[in-house]
């Protein structure tokens, strides 16, 4: 029997609930997760070591990668609540730790808690550059820090110790403040070559894929223009469609989420393939955009069909194209200033115009209009309404 | 005949342009940088300057602030590759009088000149498409100056067929209406492009931001 391959030994993922350790051992080792937290609770009453390796393994394995940036499962939540208030009180019994100690080490195990975990997803949003929330992020690591506080003069102060750690306490602050003091300027530095350094890497980058860019498109059509150089035809086509590449590098709209395909650009892209297959320079303006879907993909390929009637039979040196698209409707004309024709005696040879056109943009709920007469040039509207999800 | 200079930074391209120009206008001279082209036009005072948009030093907008301000009567035409819908709006409400495109032919840029000698406001099929975009959604925003900060129904139907490619004479025609009233419509949404505050300008305008 052929066996899927194991799964990478990592911790988190789907249903993990303290640190993804036994979720994750789980998954690599392909047996239920329950049982594996079972062996970690029995291996630590019997004499602690399931502690222990619980430790070692959140420290040493890696993270899970596809994750959901941020997560909150209550489950988890309670999950982490039971093993500490679990764990204080088991501790208290045993008489590992006086009852007066119980309060305290919660309090100081729920800021660790929260600081740790903060630390740990800031560090995974930076991973997958994720978003994060900067005052939460603040709010969450202050809060736990004051948690923390409390808990530690809690501790001392219901050993009666407060008194004696207060002169430990400040002559250890001005040590730390006077470190502090003495290392900041150089600390400073180090954040500020750190980023001149984070900025100068992006740059450069930056630079490294402009050239890389511009190599492969403006280059290459500047070395096919000088070998083509006796042909005018093809040095007015190879820097035409160079032109409309670069262009729509250049201004192209991008999205966060990748290149997305929109009306606009579709009928650009028709545009540009008339032009390369057919030689018919096109001036397209749009005017609006929106994402493209079924009816205005069809709407694009009876342009692009217009188009390429414009460039078979209209005897011209170029065409316009004009997209509009708002709320209610989107549109299209495509118009050439050449021969025309009388749409009322349609030769036999021009039935494309008929088909791919007009009943194309028929069976998709939308109309075309031909408006041409001999020696008068052709026009072809396109129209459909918008369905507004 | 109408004088003209041209600006622009690569040489091949105003020698191209003063060669596609022939004798039908007069080229009194031509600049590549900002600062030598104020001085040209403070020194010739041509008819009309034909402004490229990208320029090192600020750009044509820089040259229009500066000379706009002591040579009012000097006329722009802003003559550009790029296609960036707010550089090409900015130079024009700085003052231009109209926009083309590089690839215009000859005989199109020397009517274009001799309108906007005229006064006249040109429009190619390209600039109607940013006006139309900018002028886009007057339904939901807020209008300061209804004079201003909108498009007539008229003015649309007019930008509309200039981006679909009609010359001003197909236009007419098409409406039924003479050249005569065709230029004023255009020259109409000229004065609302340079004038109106209409806060979606801007915003279009960072909507819009490169790259």
């Amino acid at each position: 029997m052929r066996s899927l391959p194991r799964p990478p030994l990592e911790r988190g993922g789907d249903g993990a609930l303290v640190a993804g350790v036994a979720s994750g051992l789980a998954r690599h080792l392909g047996v239920d997760p329950l049982k594996v937290r079972l062996a970690f609770v029995l291996l630590t009453i019997a004499g602690g070591s399931g502690l222990v390796l619980y430790g070692a393994f959140w420290f040493v394995l890696p993270r899970h990668r596809q994750e959901s940036a941020v997560r909150s499962d209550p489950l988890q939540l309670w999950a982490m609540g039971a093993l500490v208030v679990g764990g204080t009180l088991l501790a208290g019994e045993l008489g590992v730790l006086g009852l007066g100690f119980v309060w305290p080490v919660l309090v100081v195990a729920a800021g660790l808690g929260i600081v740790w975990r903060q630390a740990d997803e800031s560090s995974r949003a930076r991973w997958f550059g994720a978003v994060t929330d900067q005052r939460s992020h603040w709010m969450r690591i202050a809060g736990g820090t004051a948690l923390l506080l409390a808990g530690v003069v809690g501790f001392l102060a219901s050993n009666h110790e407060l008194q004696a750690a207060r002169e430990g306490l400040v002559a250890t602050g001005v040590v730390v403040a006077g470190l502090a003091l003495m290392l900041a300027p150089w600390w400073w530095q180090l954040v500020q070559d750190l980023s001149a350094e984070r900025r100068e890497r992006i740059r450069s980058q930056e630079r490294s894929d402009l050239a890389a860019h511009l190599h492969d498109s403006v280059l290459q059509t500047l070395a096919l223009i000088q070998r083509r150089a006796d042909s005018p035809g093809e040095v007015q086509r190879l820097a035409r469609s160079q032109e409309r590449a670069l262009r729509a590098w250049l201004y192209a709209r991008r999205d966060e989420d990748g290149p997305r395909l929109t009306f606009a650009s579709a009928v650009e892209a028709a545009a540009a393939e008339v032009e390369t297959d057919h030689g018919l320079p096109v001036d397209v303006v749009t005017v609006g955009d929106c994402p493209l879907d079924d009816r205005l993909e069809a709407m694009v390929r009876a342009a692009r069909e217009a188009m390429v009637n414009a460039a078979k039979f209209a005897q011209v040196d170029h065409a316009d194209v004009f997209a509009e698209v708002d709320d209610r409707s989107a549109t299209v004309f495509v118009r050439d200033t050449g021969v025309g024709f009388d749409p009322g005696a349609v030769p036999a040879d021009r039935r494309g115009l008929a088909d791919s056109v007009v009943g194309r943009m028929a069976r998709h709920g939308g109309s075309a209009t031909v408006r041409s007469a001999p020696g008068e040039g052709t026009e072809i509207e396109l129209r459909v309404e918008r369905v507004l999800t | 005949m109408t004088r003209v200079v041209i600006v622009d930074d690569h040489q091949m391209f105003r020698a191209g342009v003063r060669v596609e120009l022939g004798d039908r206008v007069e080229v009194i001279g031509d600049a590549a940088d900002v600062e030598s082209a104020i001085e040209l036009i403070r020194r010739t005072s041509p008819d009309v300057v034909l402004l490229d948009v990208h320029m090192p030093g600020g750009g044509g907008k820089a040259v229009l602030e500066t000379v706009a301000s002591t040579h009012p009567e000097v006329k722009f035409l802003a003559l550009s590759v790029s296609d960036a819908a707010e550089d090409v709006i900015s130079v024009i409400r700085a003052g231009a009088r109209g926009y083309v495109t590089k690839t215009i032919s000859g005989d199109e840029l020397a009517d274009a000149i001799r309108r906007v000698a005229d006064g006249d406001a040109v429009f190619s099929p390209r600039l109607a498409g940013f006006v139309l975009d900018a002028f886009a959604g007057a339904a939901d925003i807020p209008v300061v100056d209804p004079e201003l900060d909108q498009l007539t129904n008229r003015e649309r139907e007019v930008l509309r067929l200039i981006a679909r490619g009609y010359t001003y004479k197909e236009l007419a025609r098409r409406l039924d209406i003479s050249v005569k009233t065709v230029e004023t419509h255009v020259s109409a949404v000229l004065r609302k492009l340079q004038l109106s505050s209409r806060h979606e300008l801007t915003r279009w305008a960072t909507d819009r931001r490169l790259i």
